[in-house]
């Protein structure tokens, strides 16, 4: 099923959330340089297929394949931020805790990145939400170079320079070989790589 | 793999509780006004303060802990931290194990060991012997952690479920029952002059089978909470 090369791939995946049936059937090759677009109406599954993914979950069937050696990056809908702790030391606690890079270099370039650098030592309970959403997107920068980076909704609540902050930063992913699955409702703005679309329809109906 | 996890995770914990100084006090302050509170209920008659001072230091420990924990895991899952610490763990049961840890020895030195250290001042309260308070604080520190890690994994098992909180004290405070038989049995020996041997290696025995156990159970909770 997999040549070397692929990331991930996952043959006749089936997710069921209780007693509804998500998806089924669900076949999908993710390679170094894509950047996937998973659409959907809500309640098909984008966040589940994510989960599945990043391992958090298990598919109610089918499997999933990832290139040994790769590393996966998950940014949930949640944050995965703690309002009394600073800026620089959340992005610092989430890069120790999966292994990332931890050098301050990198950290002040992650945090530059995403414009937060002045705001390093503010408690992220003074953040407005597209800064939270910042954060946790600024571990992007620190995770190794060719992770595969499943990314739930990244665009929420980020505003227009934010927007073309991530797509950046996508691009340069893209560009190193790194592949990307993401959601979002909005129509993507990225213009290069161009996203392959992956449309969830639901379970097909006997 | 496991290193960071473990070390991310406790170096945190401990960072967040010095950040809220006044919750991370709030097991000992419970602590402090519960057991005060006896020798106003029951009288100051010094030999019955004596005779029950084990039992009530040992209960109010236990319930200062059960307290306590409810929240251990709860705001981490709300705010998406703890799918973080299980997708650095790795898969599977065993793999989640660093983290089950973590939590539970940040617990315990945020709230036992701090018990451990005031209980002498208690133990002088209600007029105990200085071989007595010796005891009281050998068997807090072997009970303690007991007490930590049946919490934890009560508080695994019941997140998400609404009231966990009461869910967790009927789930674990059954389970706690030997740790606080054979912790203020050995209290109690001392005072009344036999030897506390067997409370102690009890106690030891009770220690290491839950520390065996109980990061296991608390771990698959996580897993299945997560999923």
């Amino acid at each position: 099923m997999t040549d070397s090369s692929t990331v991930v791939a996952a043959a006749g995946l089936a997710c069921r959330r209780g007693e509804r049936l998500l998806f089924s059937g669900l076949d999908l090759k993710v390679l170094p340089g894509q950047v996937v677009w998973v659409r959907g109406a809500n309640g098909q599954g984008k966040t589940s297929l994510l989960r599945l993914l990043a391992g958090l979950a298990r598919p109610e069937a089918g499997r999933i394949e990832h290139l040994a050696g790769r590393e996966r990056v998950y940014v949930g809908h949640a944050n995965a931020l703690k309002d009394d702790l600073s800026v620089a030391e959340s992005l610092m606690f989430l890069s120790r805790l999966h292994g990332f890079d931890t050098s301050a270099a990198a950290h002040e370039q992650a945090l530059r990145r995403f414009g937060l650098h002045s705001r390093r030592d503010a408690p992220v309970r003074t953040l407005s939400q597209g800064q939270r959403r910042r954060v946790a997107l600024a571990r992007l920068c620190t995770a190794p170079s060719t992770a595969l980076w499943l990314l739930d909704e990244p665009f929420d609540a980020l505003d227009a320079q934010g927007v073309d902050v991530l797509n950046a930063v996508l691009a340069e992913h893209a560009a190193r070989g790194g592949s990307v699955l993401l959601t979002s409702h909005l129509p993507l703005t990225l213009s290069s790589p161009v996203p392959i679309t992956l449309q969830l329809n639901g379970p097909p109906r006997a | 793999m496991t290193a960071p996890v473990f070390s991310a995770v406790l170096v945190r914990d401990l960072r967040l509780a010095a950040r809220r100084r006044v919750d991370a006090l709030l097991p000992l302050a419970f602590f402090a006004v519960a057991v005060s509170l006896f020798p106003l209920g029951v009288g100051p008659e010094p030999n019955t303060l004596r005779q029950i001072a084990p039992g009530v230091l040992w209960v109010c420990a236990l319930l200062a802990a059960m307290l306590s924990v409810t929240q251990l895991f709860a705001t981490d899952q709300a705010d998406g931290s703890l799918e973080q610490m299980m997708l650095a763990a790795g898969s599977g049961t065993a793999a989640a194990l660093p983290v089950a840890i973590a939590k539970a020895v940040a617990h315990w030195l945020l709230t036992g060991l701090p018990l451990v250290l005031i209980a002498p001042l208690f133990g002088v309260m209600f007029d105990l012997s200085g071989r007595s308070i010796g005891a009281l604080c050998a068997s807090l520190a072997l009970g303690t952690p007991i007490l930590s890690l049946l919490g934890s994994l009560g508080a695994a098992l019941t997140l998400g479920v609404r009231n966990g909180g009461v869910l967790l004290i009927l789930l674990i405070v059954p389970l706690c029952i030997p740790a606080l038989i054979f912790g203020s049995g050995a209290v109690s020996a001392v005072e009344s002059g036999t030897s506390a041997r067997g409370h102690f290696s009890l106690l030891g025995a009770l220690f290491i089978a839950t520390a065996l156990l109980a990061p296991l159970a608390t771990a698959a909770a996580l897993r299945i909470a997560t999923e």
